[in-house]
C-alpha cells in the first residue's frame, strides 16, 4: 500500500512537466497578437507594444519562454497577466469560489443521486422508479444554460427564494448555481446506482446473505450497496475533478467569478502564465482525486488490494 | 398508451415538486434591495451593472466599463452636454491659444484629490508625461502623440532618455502650457477624455496599488478596494469642490454576461444597467416601460475595403458593394433599432452631422449590378470579420445581399478578434472586412483623421497609397481653423472626399439601449453612453 502510494505520487512529476509544456505550447501557437488586442479597436503605439514584448519575452522562441516560466515557478513566481496582476493572486481569489460551487454541486448530486438511485433500484417498475427515470431523462436532455435560465426565472425572479447572480449574498449565492451545476451528474449517479443495485440484488452472495437470515436492511446496506457503489464512486471522483476545473457556462450565467471563466478569458487573451497556472493546478487536483478513488476502492471492495 | 402518458405527466409534476421542495430551505432571506433608505432627490445608494474593467487608471483605461467607474472618481477639465455634446469647462478656467499650437490651460484653484493632495497644474503634467512614456506601457499613450516631445518618450529603439515631454510646461500652480507638434483646433475637446485626467503624487509611488483603489478628484471616492469580478464601491467625497452629487454612495456590480445583468435588473437586484443585450430587445420595452432608454451613441460601423488587394483598388467595385447593401433592412430585421443606417461618416452625436451625404450608401441593387458587371467584378468575394463579437448575423445578411445583387459567390473568413486585428495591421485581408469606431471626444475630426487620415491610427485600408492626400489636406485645414463653424466646413469637405474615394463604406450608427429599475430616477446617459452618476436620484421605495 505504502509503495503503491509513493509510486502514484512520483507519477505526478512527469505529468506536471508534460502538462505545463503542452499547455504553454498550445497558448504559444494561438494565432493573433495578444498585445495588439489589449487596446481593442483603439491603436497601441509601437514603442508601448515593444515594451510589452520585451517584458513578457514574447519575441523569444517557445523553449526560452517556457524556460523563463518554469524558472520563475521554482522561485514561487507564477508569472503575471498582461494587466500586471500576479497569477497566484488570481488563483487564490478564484479557486475558493469554484471549490465552494463544486462542493455544493457535489453534495447535491451525491446525496440526492444516491437516495434516488437506491429508491429506484430497490423497487424496479414502481412509481418511484418511473419518476426517477422520467425526471432524470428530462434533466439530461435539457442543455445546462436552459436549466440555468429556468432556475433563475422560476426560483429567482418569480419566487425570490434565491439571488440570481453574484457571490455577494453569502452562502445563499451558491445554492442555485450549485444545484444547476450538479443536476446533470445527479441524474447519472441515480441511473448508475439504480442499474448496478438492480444487478447486484440478483447476485449469489445476496441470496446467501438473505438465506442466512440477515435482515433486509443489513443485506442491502452492508452487502449490496457497498458493492454497487463502486461505479458511482468512480464517476463521482472524476466528476469532482471536472467540477474543480470550473464550469464556464454555469459560472457565466450566475455571474460567479470562478476558475472556469478565468481560464476562458485567459485563453482568449493568450495569457500563457494564467492558463498554464490554472490548468496545471486542475491537472494536479484531478490526479489527486483519482488517487483517492483508487484508495477508496480497496475499502469498498475487499478483493481489491494494492501491493 | 394513455396510461403511460398520464403516468409520465404525474412523474414530471412530482419531479418538479421535488425540486421545489429541495429548494425550500433557503427561504426567508429576501435578496437585498439596494437604496431603500434614500430620502427623495438626494441621499441614498444605488447600483450600476458594468463589466469587469480592464484597468482603473486614467493612462490605461480605454474601454467603457473602466471609464464609467472613473467618470465617478474623476472630474475632467471639460465636460460635454449629455444631449448636444456642447463642451463646457469644469476644472478648466480656460483653454486658450493664439496659434492653435501652443495652448495655455488655466485651472480653478482649490480642488483637491481624495487623499487631500491639492490639484495643481503639475498633477496634469505629471499624469500626461507618465502615460506618454512607453516604459510605463500605458494603453492610452497614443493620445499624447501630438504633443511636442512625444517621440523622445517613444523612441524607435532602446529606452527613452527623458521622462518629460518638451511640449508640457508648468507655468504656475494653476496653469500650464501645452505645445502641439501641429496646430489643432479641436484640442480643448480632447482633454475631456479619460486619458487626460490628473493624477496625485500618490499614484507615482505605486501605480499598481493605485489601480486597485484609484484616488481621483471627482464627486465620489473609493470605498475599499476594487473587488475583481465582484463589485466596486464608491462613496461621496466630502471635500468635493464641484456641484454636490445626489446620491451618497454607488455600488458598481460587475457582470460577466449581459443577459444575467438584465435578469438581475428585472429581479430588482441592480438599479441601472449599461446595455440591454440584443436577445432581450424584443421584450425590454414591455418589461421596463418608460425605464427603457434609447439614445444615439457614438458607435460607427463600417465595411472597409483592402485597397492594397486586387481588385479592391477599383473604386467602382467598392461603390457597387456599397450600393448592394440594404442597411435599413439589416438594422430593422436583425437589430430592432439598436443601430440606424448610416449615410454619412460624421454621426448624429457630434456637431457637423448631415444626412444623406453618401450617395452610394442608398440601396440601389440595379445600379450596383450594372457597375459590378461593367468593371469586371470578380465572381468571388471573401468577407472578413471577428467571430467573437456577435457579427455573424449581419455579415450573413450582407453576404446574402451581395450574392443576390451582384451574382457573386461569397466566403467568410472569421477568426478571433486578436487575430483579426493582426491581419488588418499587416494588410492581409483579401476582401471587405468589418470595421468599427467609438469616439474619444465629440468632434467630427475624431471620425475622420484616426480612421481615414493618411497616418490615421486606426486606418487599416491602405488608403495612404490610394489618394488619401486630398482628404488629409481638408482635415488639416479644419485642424488649423480656430472657428468651429469654419472648421466644420473643412471637415465636411474631407467627409465628401473620403466618400468619393470610399476606402470604407458607412454601415450604421449605434444606439445605446439601457434601462433602470424603479428605485432610481433622473438617469441620464451622456454622449459617451455613460450614466451621469452624480445626477442619479434614489427614489423612496
Amino acid at each position: 500500500m505504502g509503495q503503491y502510494f509513493i509510486r502514484r505520487i512520483l507519477q505526478v512529476i512527469p505529468v506536471f512537466f508534460g502538462a505545463t509544456f503542452l499547455i504553454f505550447a498550445m497558448v504559444f501557437a494561438l494565432p493573433g497578437d495578444p498585445i495588439r488586442a489589449l487596446a481593442g479597436e483603439k491603436p497601441l503605439s509601437e514603442a508601448v507594444q515593444r515594451e510589452f514584448r520585451t517584458e513578457y519575452h514574447l519575441d523569444d522562441p517557445l523553449p526560452v519562454q517556457y524556460g523563463y516560466y518554469i524558472g520563475g515557478l521554482f522561485q514561487g513566481d507564477f508569472g503575471q497577466t498582461f494587466r500586471g496582476e500576479p497569477v497566484l493572486d488570481i488563483m487564490k481569489d478564484k479557486f475558493p469560489i469554484t471549490a465552494r460551487l463544486a462542493l455544493i454541486a457535489f453534495l447535491f448530486e451525491a446525496t440526492l443521486g444516491v437516495v434516488a438511485g437506491v429508491l429506484a433500484g430497490l423497487k424496479r417498475g414502481s412509481f418511484v422508479d418511473n419518476l426517477v427515470l422520467v425526471s432524470t431523462i428530462t434533466v439530461v436532455s435539457v442543455p445546462i444554460f436552459v436549466l440555468g435560465f429556468l432556475a433563475q426565472l422560476l426560483l429567482g425572479v418569480q419566487l425570490k427564494w434565491f439571488p440570481i447572480a453574484g457571490v455577494q449574498h453569502g452562502a445563499s449565492s451558491y445554492f442555485l448555481p450549485g444545484m444547476v451545476l450538479g443536476s446533470l451528474s445527479l441524474c447519472y449517479v441515480a441511473r448508475l446506482l439504480r442499474t448496478s443495485l438492480g444487478e447486484n440484488l440478483r447476485a449469489d452472495y445476496v441470496r446467501t446473505a438473505t438465506a442466512k437470515g440477515l435482515s433486509r436492511l443489513r443485506v442491502v446496506g452492508r452487502h449490496t450497496l457497498r458493492n454497487s457503489l463502486i461505479p458511482v464512486v468512480t464517476f463521482l471522483a472524476v466528476d469532482l475533478g471536472f467540477l474543480m476545473g470550473g464550469a464556464i457556462v454555469t459560472e457565466t450565467i450566475f455571474n460567479m467569478p470562478g476558475i472556469g471563466r478565468e481560464v476562458f478569458l485567459g485563453i482568449k487573451g493568450q495569457e500563457g502564465a494564467l492558463v498554464v497556472g490554472i490548468v496545471t493546478a486542475g491537472v494536479l487536483i484531478f490526479m489527486f482525486a483519482n488517487l483517492v478513488v483508487d484508495l477508496l476502492y480497496a475499502i469498498l471492495d475487499p478483493r481489491i488490494r494494492y501491493d | 398508451m394513455r396510461q403511460m402518458k398520464r403516468m409520465s405527466l404525474i412523474a414530471l409534476l412530482m419531479a418538479l415538486a421535488l425540486v421545489a421542495a429541495a429548494c425550500g430551505g433557503g427561504d426567508g432571506d429576501d435578496p437585498g434591495q439596494t437604496g431603500d433608505d434614500g430620502g427623495g432627490a438626494t441621499g441614498g445608494e444605488f447600483s450600476v451593472g458594468i463589466c469587469e474593467p480592464q484597468f482603473l487608471m486614467p493612462g490605461n483605461t480605454q474601454e467603457t466599463c473602466g471609464a464609467q467607474v472613473l467618470q465617478g472618481l474623476f472630474t475632467p477639465l471639460v465636460e460635454f452636454d449629455p444631449d448636444t455634446a456642447e463642451p463646457s469647462n469644469v476644472i478648466a478656467e480656460s483653454i486658450d491659444s493664439e496659434d492653435l499650437q501652443t495652448w495655455t490651460v488655466t485651472i480653478q484653484d482649490g480642488w483637491t484629490f481624495h487623499n487631500g493632495e491639492p490639484l495643481t497644474a503639475q498633477s496634469y503634467v505629471n499624469a500626461w508625461n507618465w502615460a506618454a512614456n512607453a516604459q510605463n506601457k500605458a494603453l492610452n499613450s497614443y493620445f499624447f502623440g501630438n504633443i511636442e516631445g512625444y517621440a523622445d518618450l517613444n523612441p524607435e529603439k532602446g529606452k527613452p532618455e527623458t521622462e518629460e515631454m518638451s511640449g508640457l510646461k508648468v507655468i504656475d500652480d494653476t496653469s500650464f502650457e501645452v505645445t502641439l507638434s501641429e496646430p489643432f483646433s479641436q484640442f480643448p475637446l480632447t482633454v475631456g477624455y479619460t486619458a487626460f485626467y490628473p493624477l496625485p503624487d500618490a499614484f507615482f509611488d505605486d501605480p499598481d496599488a493605485f489601480n486597485e483603489a484609484p484616488i481621483g478628484n471627482g464627486p465620489y471616492m473609493m470605498d475599499g478596494k476594487w473587488r475583481h469580478d465582484r463589485e466596486i464601491k464608491v462613496t461621496k467625497y466630502a471635500d468635493y469642490s464641484g456641484e454636490e452629487p445626489n446620491a451618497d454612495a454607488i455600488e458598481f456590480r460587475i457582470y460577466a454576461d449581459a443577459n444575467t445583468q438584465y435578469t438581475d435588473l428585472i429581479a430588482g437586484q441592480v438599479d441601472i444597467i449599461d446595455s440591454v443585450p440584443t436577445e432581450q430587445l424584443a421584450q425590454a420595452p414591455q418589461e421596463l416601460g418608460d425605464r427603457f432608454v434609447q439614445k444615439e451613441s457614438s458607435y460607427f460601423g463600417y465595411l472597409q475595403f483592402p485597397l492594397y488587394a486586387d481588385p479592391w483598388g477599383n473604386v467602382e467595385l467598392r461603390r457597387a458593394v456599397s450600393m448592394a447593401i440594404d442597411r435599413e433592412a439589416i438594422t430593422t430585421a436583425i437589430y430592432q433599432g439598436a443601430y440606424t443606417p448610416a449615410e454619412s461618416i460624421i454621426p448624429p452625436v457630434v456637431p457637423g452631422f448631415r444626412e444623406n451625404v453618401c450617395d452610394v450608401c442608398t440601396h440601389d441593387p440595379e445600379q450596383a449590378a450594372q457597375l459590378w458587371e461593367a468593371n469586371d467584378g470578380p465572381s468571388d468575394i471573401v468577407l472578413w470579420f471577428n467571430n467573437d463579437g456577435g457579427h455573424e448575423e449581419w455579415m450573413e445578411a450582407v453576404s446574402n445581399q451581395l450574392r443576390q445583387t451582384l451574382g457573386v459567390k461569397t466566403k467568410f473568413e472569421s477568426m478571433a478578434f486578436e487575430e483579426y486585428l493582426t491581419l488588418q495591421d499587416q494588410h492581409e485581408l483579401t476582401g471587405p472586412g468589418r470595421g468599427a469606431w467609438v469616439f474619444d471626444y465629440p468632434s467630427p475630426q475624431n471620425y475622420l483623421e484616426p480612421i481615414f487620415g493618411c497616418d490615421g491610427s486606426s486606418q487599416e485600408m491602405g488608403y495612404e497609397d490610394h489618394g488619401c492626400e486630398e482628404a488629409q489636406e481638408a482635415i488639416d485645414a479644419g485642424n488649423a481653423e480656430p472657428e468651429l463653424d469654419a472648421a466644420i466646413e473643412h471637415y465636411h469637405r474631407a467627409e465628401e472626399l473620403i466618400l468619393e474615394d470610399l476606402p470604407a463604406t458607412p454601415l450604421w450608427f449605434g444606439v445605446t439601449q439601457s434601462g433602470y429599475g424603479e428605485g432610481v430616477d433622473n438617469v441620464i446617459f451622456d454622449v459617451f453612453s455613460f450614466v451621469r452618476l452624480e445626477q442619479v436620484e434614489v427614489v423612496d421605495a
